[in-house]
């Protein structure tokens, strides 16, 4: 092969990239060197297994991974806005809207979402951290370097060009011959097993680690909800884990699954896709649910409306998210029978979505509201996200999808789902749970203004595609011709994008702010919050709880409150504690697989090999492991909680 | 149960599993050799009495809901089952039109 083929040439943009990416690794480099954080870094971060720490590093990647995959965004708004435009050619808008929806699915909204359970599941439910610690560091580099190696694509080697959903046949050699797609199956394969194992982790973490008292009908919502998506995690991750694996022996060692010819079966690929797919919506939409309920509840100073119906709702919705997925694909031509049943079930998820809104509006009804950013984003997103759903009733009947499949109706409701449900619960919870992440809350003023700007800016980006779609624009198309009427609605849906953008940046200014002049949290409990994350101090000490909290009612803390004045701790009950080693494992083994990952991209397979031998060298020097981890001393707790608390 | 004093001087339970187990492995048997049913309603019928027995076993014998955790594993283990037949099944309903 040579250099350039494998260095992606010929695009101002890349050359621009290329020069952004070295500037930024020599920029990380020299400021780790001049500072001499080179043994913090490694101590405090790289190998670090507590819960809280990797879940702020998963909430940095989501956020980086929402600014790559914003610009993607933005370059695909300003290719749109006027017609026969030739700022993106058709190759590269291809790969634009491939990497959008694959980071943003995979990149950003899941680690986003993992990143907030990581820090708040383990808080809420009294434990001293993650059933497996060890584990979820590596689920976190796994993650990390599956999504390093997609985002290496573009500049080397050139990215996946497919869309997200990557279909066959266009997916095989046969259409997409370069190494493009091969990231796609290798990266997502990668990241894929830690979300495999963040599943399996906090599955085990919720069923065995809650603090004595806690039935299941006393959990707050927001662990019910990660319960929840931990199944589906279980139960939906490894159809994707098959799929992928088929697809790269497929595109690598030309098996024939998905091929036209040969008894392939290239729509079998879809029909495994959404097995995964929709689950993997609901993935990120029912914490999203989680992170509202826990706001509302919160700032409506009430306690949740209909837990019960809360909770069952959440399972029904669980239940019914794997038995909906044809209604991706109805046109594909299933025939009649499969499309009714799948019409119908597609259609039942409003019932017990429905309830959980009105459950929302009755929390809200005689509360006495604080309108902080968080609770905006979370009164937002009931109107937005009804929009949405509403249109999506409109997609599941699957005479009339036949009209609006592949539209820009689509894109309108799809986008109304995930980025009100999703992304608004993402900013609502950053700005919820900021003080307990890092001491000290994000400015209220700078953060009013970002969801102000967001909001707005969503708005006018995606409500006028849901008109292009119905006056006949599709999906995934470059380019279009004057006359045809689209272009004053394309010119406002780049207007909203642009607001969003703003948006964004000013989110990113509020970070840097209040770090330096945000008001500090000594209390740990800036909310006047409910549920036992507030009982900690802000930031948590390493080993959360100094004693594991007693729990004997819903809302343990606000009952904490009122009984005894807050959650009290005698010193003469002080035990030591048993806390899990750090580690560097995680970290090299999740090297080792990004070695093998690119070995296998380029199908280089001495370097796959060497990898491999790497990854199966790490599980052997972790069988063999006798590291029990080891114990805080009284004394050394007593001086921890003494200044941990002087604030309070 | 074991020693909490609640001890059943005569394990019925197993009594009735093992009873129900020979049934259905003869039946099973009988379905197969002389029945005289098609081989399709063989097979079916002779699969459906397999996943009875096992089931049987899986509470009478190795106590799945008598654990602390008896509830989950029980949920677990249905709920597996309910997905694998959705995923297979239903994958197999579906793309039943290019088959």
């Amino acid at each position: 092969m040579k250099w350039s083929e494998f260095f992606v040439t010929g695009e101002p943009l890349i050359y621009a990239a290329d020069v952004a990416i070295v500037l930024t690794m020599v920029g990380i480099v020299f400021v780790l060197t001049y500072f001499k954080k080179w043994k913090w870094i490694w101590n405090e971060w790289l190998t670090t297994v507590d819960h809280k720490k990797i879940g702020v590093m998963y909430i940095i990647c989501a956020v980086l991974m929402l600014f790559r995959g914003g610009v993607d965004a933005l370059l695909m708004r300003a290719q749109l806005t006027a017609p026969n435009m030739n700022f993106l050619d058709a190759q590269h808008y291809n790969e634009i809207f491939t990497t959008h929806g694959t980071i943003m699915i995979l990149f950003m909204a899941m680690p986003f979402i993992i990143g907030l359970m990581n820090i708040v599941v383990p808080l809420q439910i009294g434990a001293r951290d993650v059933a497996f610690p060890y584990l979820n560091a590596l689920s976190f580099w796994l993650f990390f370097f599956g999504a390093m190696l997609f985002n290496i694509s573009f500049v080397i080697g050139g990215s996946p060009d497919a869309g997200w959903t990557a279909y066959f046949p266009l997916a095989g050699n046969e259409f997409s011959p370069g190494v493009g797609n091969n990231y796609y199956a290798v990266s997502l394969q990668i990241s894929g097993i830690g979300t495999l194992m963040t599943g399996i982790n906090f599955l085990v973490t919720i069923l065995k680690m809650r603090a004595p008292g806690m039935t299941l009908m006393r959990m707050p919502m927001f662990t019910w909800t990660i319960l929840i998506t931990c199944v589906l995690i279980v139960f939906a991750f490894p159809v994707l884990t098959v799929a992928l694996a088929l697809m790269t022996f497929d595109r690598l060692f030309d098996t024939q699954f998905f091929t036209m010819a040969n008894g392939g079966m290239s729509m079998l690929w879809a029909n495994l896709f959404w097995i995964w797919g929709h689950p993997e919506v609901y993935i990120v939409i029912l914490p999203a649910f989680g992170i509202f309920s826990e706001i509302v509840s919160t700032f409506a100073q009430k306690r949740l409306f209909g837990y019960k119906a809360m909770v069952y709702s959440i399972v029904g919705i669980a239940f019914l998210s794997f038995i909906v997925w044809v209604h991706h694909f109805f046109t594909m031509g299933a025939g009649p029978e499969v499309n009714s049943v799948f019409s119908i079930t597609t259609m039942a998820v409003a019932i017990p979505t429905g309830v959980k809104i009105f459950n929302w509006l009755f929390t809200l009804r005689k509360g006495k509201i604080r309108f902080t950013t968080a609770m905006l984003w979370s009164l937002a997103f009931i109107p937005n996200f009804v929009i949405g759903g509403v249109t999506g009733v409109m997609l599941a009947m699957a005479a009339a999808d036949y009209q609006y499949h592949n539209s820009y109706f689509l894109i309108a409701h799809f986008h109304y789902v995930l980025i009100a449900g999703v992304v608004f619960a993402c900013f609502a919870g950053l700005h919820y749970w900021y003080p307990k992440m890092f001491g000290h809350m994000l400015n209220e003023r700078l953060g009013k203004w970002t969801f102000w700007l967001f909001m707005i800016g969503f708005n006018v980006c995606f409500f006028p595609m849901y008109f292009l779609g119905l006056m006949g624009m599709t999906r995934r198309m470059y380019t279009y011709s004057d006359g045809l009427g689209w272009t004053p609605l394309n010119v406002v849906a780049t207007v909203g994008a642009v607001l969003m953008g703003i948006g964004f940046i000013v989110l990113c200014y509020n970070i840097y702010y209040s770090a330096r002049y945000g008001e500090r949290d000594m209390t740990g409990d800036p909310w006047n919050g409910r549920t036992l994350e507030w009982a900690t101090a802000s930031p948590p000490v390493h080993y959360n709880f100094p004693v594991t909290p007693i729990v004997d009612d819903l809302d343990a803390y606000w009952v904490m409150k009122k009984k005894q004045g807050g959650f009290q701790v005698k010193e003469e009950e002080l035990k030591p504690i048993h806390m899990p080693s750090n580690s560097g494992r995680p970290f090299w083994i999740s090297v080792a697989f990004f070695v093998a990952g690119f070995g296998l991209v380029f199908k280089w397979f001495a370097l796959a090999i060497a990898g491999a031998l790497f990854i199966v060298l790490g599980l052997i020097l972790r069988s063999f492991e006798n590291d029990d981890g080891y114990h805080i001393g009284v004394d050394e707790i007593k001086r921890t909680e003494r200044a941990a608390r002087k604030g309070a | 149960m074991g020693t909490n004093g609640h001890h059943e001087s005569f394990p019925w339970k197993h009594l009735i599993g093992f009873v129900l187990s020979l049934l259905l492995t003869f039946a099973a048997l009988w379905v197969a050799l002389s029945s005289g049913l098609p081989l399709k309603a063989v097979i079916v019928v002779i699969v459906l009495f397999a996943m009875i027995q096992a089931s049987l076993q899986l509470f009478m014998f190795m106590h799945v809901a008598e654990s602390d955790s008896g509830k989950v594993q029980t949920f677990n283990m249905v709920y597996s089952f309910f997905i694998a037949v959705v995923v297979v099944a239903g994958s197999v309903w579906v793309m039943q039109f290019v088959l």
